[in-house]
């Protein structure tokens, strides 16, 4: 039985308890919707996931090509699962190019499901294969399920007189519908999903539905011709409660709006379209109702300036970018930091510098976040790791924003914005609320804008308010009036306020996600490397290695104890998507030796890389080779975690 | 939007208590007091208007005026106010920019403020130079102007403000100068105006450009080189001599001579603002061959962009209502009850 994990397709191997499918095929092949309804079944069957889609910069790449290659990769299990899974046990191939791709990440014994109708010589050539490699030994280490898809597909959808092209275009549900009978899901949602999609066009609803059922009755009734059976998944342990999947761009969405709601504030979001961040602006346009404005700019500097205008006459202004774009918005930033006005700004990180990989993920705007500003110019950075902490993470950031009276960085990546995993359901009355409070009669005979409270913020006076009048502005200002000054000691004063302000903010302990609070290896992740750290570090610590997993939501100011805390362990391990930013932010802060494991590859960790790197550390340990992470992984107890 | 309450104000009480730090001389003197003076005409309430700004010599205009201020970055300021009137559109907004920061590094917002009509009064001090950075050749400077970065002579071709304004789409344009006591009527018209108001002022920059208006901006004797539009009025100037007529054949403004005041007979054209044709004709007019057009060029209003926002949120969010926990719980989702803990 080959769709079981681990390789092993013999009928008498247990029923495995986490599966990674990956569907690929060409970037007009519909993969990211086959992923996303996929996944969906996934959630309902009550499966934990995780998801990764991974597809190419260009819209419509020209057909057939390595390059214009389309993925989407779910790992999902009856247990806890927290990254989208290492190597695929299933492959779906549409295409020569997307088996070429994708077959190395394959795990051996694997299966693979490819479409013999696109294998033309055509198709073949444009994929740079010398020769089909369903005719030599390519294909020799899997399991191979080989048919025409194509031909089924037509087949399916002849009575709804679509022509030819229109009618292969319902490939991607003839696959998924095969796909849904693999693991023994139910198609009425997916028939519901389709009618609703195409309410105007009754007859490509029934079309796609008919290559739906289709591609399930063709498991049906193949099921006996190996190597396709059937895998049915129990659901996963985890808290009671209601649950929806959730990507990271909505989940910073529906947390910026529940934080707008717990300060009280309208919000105004300023945006500029960027990939991957142009998703949470989409998501915000249509929430009004919520008091939410969005402005859509002319550049990333008016997103920023009109956020910082909105926040100035009495609104929670939010800007949101990825790399390319925060360096635009950079001098505004500054501007918030100078004239102390509440801001969020989210940055979805992205590959590179300049364009760089603009759909592939990345940590390396944390130099920037922390560091990149002129001036001394600090501001609070957090960092989300996963879709569904970044709801919360965005409530945080409006909480330190309208609190301090500052701009906040929240920093995501394109891994969290696209990827999707279950989410319990917070209930929005177990936050605690933030009121923002504005100044409306003068505290003393002089109107002192900059006079400051218990925390080092200055108050917030919307113009508009009676006998307040007041300016403010980019040049450094008196300490109390707020009026332009250039004297050298009320510089100074500023400096080091603007500087006590932030660092002083009380920021939570940081606990140790995983292990124990003292030992041989600390792992210190931050961001969307949190499932693969985890998941690492579970495995190490089975094996007996003294490591634990600590993951840094505040990355300025660090929480306090982190330097005792990381004391307590000998050696200290940073993994980054980057070349080694937060090592080097924990060294000039907390004066630790910590060392560097990084990747710029534009993909996410694997578990058995970081697990390798963690085993070298304990002499005598080996790291899994890929093949076997898996099966080591489900020798492991099932710990019910919440996310 | 509320209709703003008139408040009695006189120009002493939109003084602040800061020194001001412009050159002596410098012709923003004279802005600063014409817009102050315009101010109680305006019957304007100064906890209801802000004055936002750039980076440049205009740009430190707020921090003279007793209202509320935002002095911001280079170029910037229209994004900053567009936020400004989105989350308030009640505040009456004047914007503060120059030559450089208004048409150079942020010329890209200057168009789109007024592309997309935001409400608020625009005011460019046209000085032909980059004042606060020490007197380099700015947008709008001549060919062959003399600066430090153009020792030789600059050989940018200069923007036309005027012209800029009306390509971006303003349903306003004006102009005055510095020192001329027209400027608040300009000024009052441009409040008047709901939309985008852009008024391009000719500002004399004594230390880096001295006099460079001179030909039809000195205090005396260049008069007869300044022709001021009014709306429904015959477009007269040099003491009402000479007059502009139009080649309706050939697309342009001739000079025409007004003998004994009889317009009509030497077919002077009657000025009519809402004649966006026209008004591109006049702000392109060559000054030399012709006479400076100042005034109101243009006055056009059309919807406001804050006001179609508010619209259409009004719109979309009629019958829907605001319900967090709902929104938190959208889309398709499953329970899991408390039994579940093992798997089924």
């Amino acid at each position: 039985m080959a769709t079981q994990a681990p390789a092993a397709s013999t009928d008498s191997s247990p029923t495995p308890d986490a599966i990674v499918v990956r569907f690929a095929g060409d970037s007009g092949d519909g993969m990211q919707l086959t992923g996303g309804q996929f996944t969906l079944s996934t959630a309902l069957a009550g499966n934990d996931l995780a998801t990764f889609p991974d597809f190419p910069a260009e819209i419509r790449a020209p057909q057939g090509t390595l390059f214009g290659v389309s993925a989407f990769q779910i790992n999902f299990g009856s247990r806890a699962i927290n990254t989208a899974g290492d190597a695929p046990d299933v492959l779906v191939a549409m295409n020569p190019a997307a088996l070429k791709v994708n077959l190395p990440a394959l795990k051996p014994g694997g299966l693979v499901i490819v479409d013999t109708g696109e294998f033309t010589k055509r198709n073949l050539d444009k994929a740079k294969y010398d020769a089909s490699p369903l005719d030599d030994d390519t294909l020799a280490p899997f399991d191979v399920l080989a048919f025409d898809i194509s031909a089924r597909t037509l087949e399916a959808v002849e009575p709804f007189g679509l022509g030819k092209k229109d009618g292969l275009r319902c490939k991607n549900m003839w696959t998924l519908g095969l796909a849904l009978w693999m693991f023994d899901r139910p198609r009425e949602p997916l028939h519901d999903w389709l009618n609703r999609k195409f309410a105007k066009a009754p007859d490509i609803a029934a079309a796609n539905i008919a290559a739906l059922d289709a591609g399930h009755a063709y498991g049906e009734t193949a099921e006996l011709s190996a190597p396709l059976k059937q895998v049915h998944l129990p659901p996963a342990p985890s808290e009671p409660g209601l649950y929806r999947t959730i990507t990271g761009a909505e989940a910073v969405s529906l947390g910026l709006v529940a934080g707008a709601q717990l300060a009280e504030l309208p919000m105004f979001f300023g945006g500029y379209p960027i990939t991957p961040a142009s998703a949470i602006l989409h998501h915000l346009a249509r929430l009004k109702e919520y008091g939410v404005t969005t402005f859509q700019a002319e550049d990333e500097i008016a997103a920023v300036c009109a956020a910082i205008g909105a926040s100035y006459a009495g609104q929670l202004g939010v800007t949101s970018s990825s790399g390319p774009g925060i360096a635009l918005k950079t001098e505004a930033l500054g501007l918030g930091i100078m004239t102390e006005l509440p801001l969020v700004v989210v940055n979805s990180q992205r590959g590179g510098p300049s364009t760089g990989l603009p759909t592939k993920t990345e940590q390396s705007d944390l130099y920037q976040a922390v560091y990149g500003r002129n001036g001394d110019a600090p501001m609070p950075v957090i960092a989300a790791r996963s879709p569904g902490d970044a709801f919360e993470v965005a409530i945080e950031a409006c909480r330190l924003a309208v609190k301090y009276m500052t701009p906040v960085m929240l920093l995501t990546d394109g891994y969290i914005a696209n990827a999707a995993e279950p989410w319990k359901v917070p209930d929005p009355s177990s936050f605690e609320p933030f009121p923002a409070k504005f100044l409306t009669e003068p505290r003393g005979e002089v109107l002192e804008p900059y006079k400051r409270n218990e925390n080092g913020s200055r108050p917030w006076i919307k113009p508009g308010t009676p006998h307040m009048m007041h300016r403010i502005g980019g040049i450094e200002k008196d300490a109390t009036t707020g009026n332009i000054s250039y004297d050298p000691a009320n510089h100074q004063l500023m400096t080091d306020t603007r500087r006590d302000k932030i660092a002083n903010i009380p920021v939570p302990d940081q606990e140790v996600a995983f292990g124990e609070t003292t030992g041989k290896l600390a792992v210190v992740g931050w961001g969307s490397t949190y499932g693969p750290i985890k998941q690492a570090v579970r495995r190490s610590i089975d094996k007996g290695c003294s490591v634990s997993h600590i993951h840094i939501r505040h990355i300025w100011p660090l929480p306090k104890n982190l330097g005792e805390l990381l004391s307590g362990f000998d050696r200290v391990l940073v993994p980054e998507m980057n070349t080694g930013q937060l090592k080097t932010v924990l060294r000039d802060q907390l004066l630790v030796d910590a060392e560097s494991l990084t990747k710029t590859s534009g993909q996410p960790f694997q578990i058995a890389e970081l697990e390798e790197a963690i085993c070298a550390y304990f002499d005598g340990v080996k790291g899994n080779e890929g093949g076997e992470v898996q099966a080591n992984e489900q020798q492991l107890p099932s710990p019910v975690e919440s996310e | 939007m509320n209709a703003p309450v008139k408040i009695e104000t006189t120009l002493k009480d939109w003084e602040t208590d800061q020194e001001v730090r412009w050159c002596p001389g410098c012709g923003d003197y004279a802005i600063l007091k014409a817009v102050q003076r315009t101010l109680p005409q305006l019957g304007s309430d100064p906890a209801n208007t802000v004055f936002i700004s750039g980076i440049g010599c205009s740009s430190r205009f707020p921090y003279y005026i007793e209202s509320y201020g935002f002095h911001t970055i280079h170029g910037r300021a229209p994004a900053v106010a567009t936020g400004v009137k989105l989350a308030n559109p009640d505040l009456d907004v004047w914007l503060v920019t120059g030559d450089g920061d208004g048409l150079s590094i942020g010329g890209n917002h200057m168009m789109h403020v007024l592309r997309r009509n935001v409400n608020m009064q625009i005011m460019l001090f046209n000085n032909e130079i980059y004042g606060l950075t020490k007197g380099q050749y700015s947008p709008t400077s001549r060919e062959g102007t003399r600066t430090p970065t153009s020792p030789i002579g600059s050989v940018d071709h200069p923007a036309n403000p005027c012209a800029f304004a009306l390509g971006s789409g303003a349903r306003f344009v004006g102009r005055g100068i510095d020192v001329s006591k027209n400027l608040p009527d300009v000024l009052n018209a441009a409040h008047a105006h709901q939309g985008a108001a852009f008024v391009e002022i000719f500002q004399n920059c004594i230390v880096y450009n001295k006099d460079v208006f001179d030909a039809f901006a000195a205090p005396k004797g260049a008069e007869g080189q300044q022709l001021w539009l009014a709306d429904g009025e015959p477009m007269l100037f040099d003491k009402g001599e000479k007059g502009l007529a139009f080649d309706a054949e050939n697309l342009h403004f001739t000079v025409v001579d007004v003998v004994d005041g009889d317009w009509q007979a030497a077919g002077v054209r009657v000025h009519n603002v809402k004649n966006r044709v026209m008004a591109h004709l006049l702000a392109e007019l060559p000054f030399g061959e012709f006479p400076m057009p100042l005034g109101v060029l243009y006055d056009d209003p059309a919807p406001t962009y804050e006001s179609a926002v508010i619209a259409e949120r009004e719109a979309s969010v009629s019958g829907k209502e605001a319900n967090l926990a709902k929104l938190l719980s959208g889309g398709q989702t499953w329970t899991v009850d408390g039994t579940a803990a093992d798997p089924v």
